[in-house]
């Protein structure tokens, strides 16, 4: 059984605008405003239009000692918005 | 429809059709120093009998247009002007396209503007009726247009519709301002519309930089604090009745203008500490 993993939608199907403490994320396909937290457009910037696993995703932050539990939440979270696809 | 009458306010132009003769005569009245319309206008609103009869019998108007909002009940007919006013809003509110429409007021001075947002009571068209009396141009007390190739705000000066006590506050303070018939007993209480100043018409045309942006709160001691972009696009989304329909236009529109204006919550308890608290802003 292979790894889940997570794709974003490619860059210029979004457009990100950070406003203070949040960011707004419009999603051009659906129309959609999303707020999300500051950590998340780098996280979107590394799935963009790519196919990666969590290992590759820790990996790429060098998060070889990090929060798996909260990293999947994280991704679960976008997955529920529509703003990551898991396959 | 038997009576007819077209205006201009702003940008808009307007077409009010009635089955009565009295509201539209009330409007004339009401936008005499209007620029009048006769050509295409960009809404049209129509006063009608809510059956063929009930134009002579127990008169009341039901509210029609190009947008409509099924169950919304009829008006008396002493509140033929309200039903008019409240239609020319509804076709703005569900038909506006050209512009992100914001549910708030605004003011202009030296070709920069404060607009000036929250819940109905919060006290915002009173206070931007009464900044004229010190030096303001009155922008808008209703809607604010918000055009997203430039972020300017431009005017849309309709009468200020004001309510109960702040009727006699504002006559006070405009003692030579135009005002149209009061009605009471109207589903908000007493209502009467306020004619904005000559500045507001003779600007009309004239959009301005939107510089500071407040959450005025009446009727609390003098106090302010500043308001994230964040919370200022949160409540401006709720606040724009057409934040979805314009799609990546009104996100583009509105995080530019949280980003670019001073944002800030205001307590007042009177029309001097407001106007200190955004002469301090400004």
């Amino acid at each position: 059984m292979s790894a889940t993993r997570y794709r974003a939608p490619p860059a210029d199907a979004l457009v990100i605008a950070p406003l203070d403490e949040i960011v707004a994320v419009f999603h051009r396909a659906s129309g959609i405003t999303h707020l999300v937290g500051p950590e998340i457009p780098d996280l979107l910037d590394v799935l963009a239009a790519q196919w990666l696993t969590a290992d590759a995703i820790e990996a790429a932050f060098e998060q070889v000692e990090g929060d798996r539990s909260a990293l999947i939440a994280t991704l679960d979270e976008l997955v529920a918005a529509g703003l990551v696809e898991r396959g | 429809m038997r009576h007819v009458f077209g205006v201009r306010v702003g940008p808009v132009a307007f077409r009010i059709g009635s089955a009565w003769r009295a509201p539209v005569e009330q409007l004339r009245t009401l936008y005499r120093d209007y620029p009048a319309h006769d050509g295409v206008p960009d809404f049209t609103v129509r006063l009608e009998a809510a059956r063929p009869w009930r134009r002579f019998v127990r008169p009341s108007v039901h509210i029609r247009g190009d947008f409509v909002i099924p169950d919304a009940a009829p008006l008396p007919l002493a509140q033929g002007l309200l039903a008019a006013e409240m239609g020319m809003n509804l076709q703005m509110a569900l038909g506006q396209r050209r512009f992100l429409l914001l549910h708030a007021a605004a003011v202009e001075r030296d070709g920069r503007a404060v607009i000036m947002t929250g819940e109905s009571g919060a006290g915002k068209s009173t206070l931007a009726a009464l900044l004229q009396a010190r030096g303001w141009r009155l922008m808008a007390d209703e809607f604010v247009l918000v055009e997203p190739a430039t972020g300017l705000v431009h005017p849309f000066p309709r009468p200020v519709s004001l309510k109960n006590a702040a009727i006699d506050v504002a006559r006070a303070a405009l003692p030579d301002a135009l005002w149209g018939p009061l009605m009471r007993d109207t589903p908000k209480g007493a209502i009467r519309h306020l004619v904005p100043g000559a500045a507001a018409l003779a600007g009309a045309e004239t959009p301005a930089e939107p510089v500071l942006l407040l959450f005025p709160r009446y009727g609390l001691p003098a106090e302010q604090r500043p308001v994230g972009a964040g919370e200022a696009f949160v409540r401006l989304t709720q606040a724009s009745t057409n934040y979805v329909g314009l799609g990546e236009r009104g996100f583009t529109a509105l995080t530019r203008l949280v980003t670019d204006v001073t944002r800030a919550a205001i307590d007042y308890p009177d029309t001097d500490s407001a106007a200190e608290l955004i002469e301090a802003l400004w």
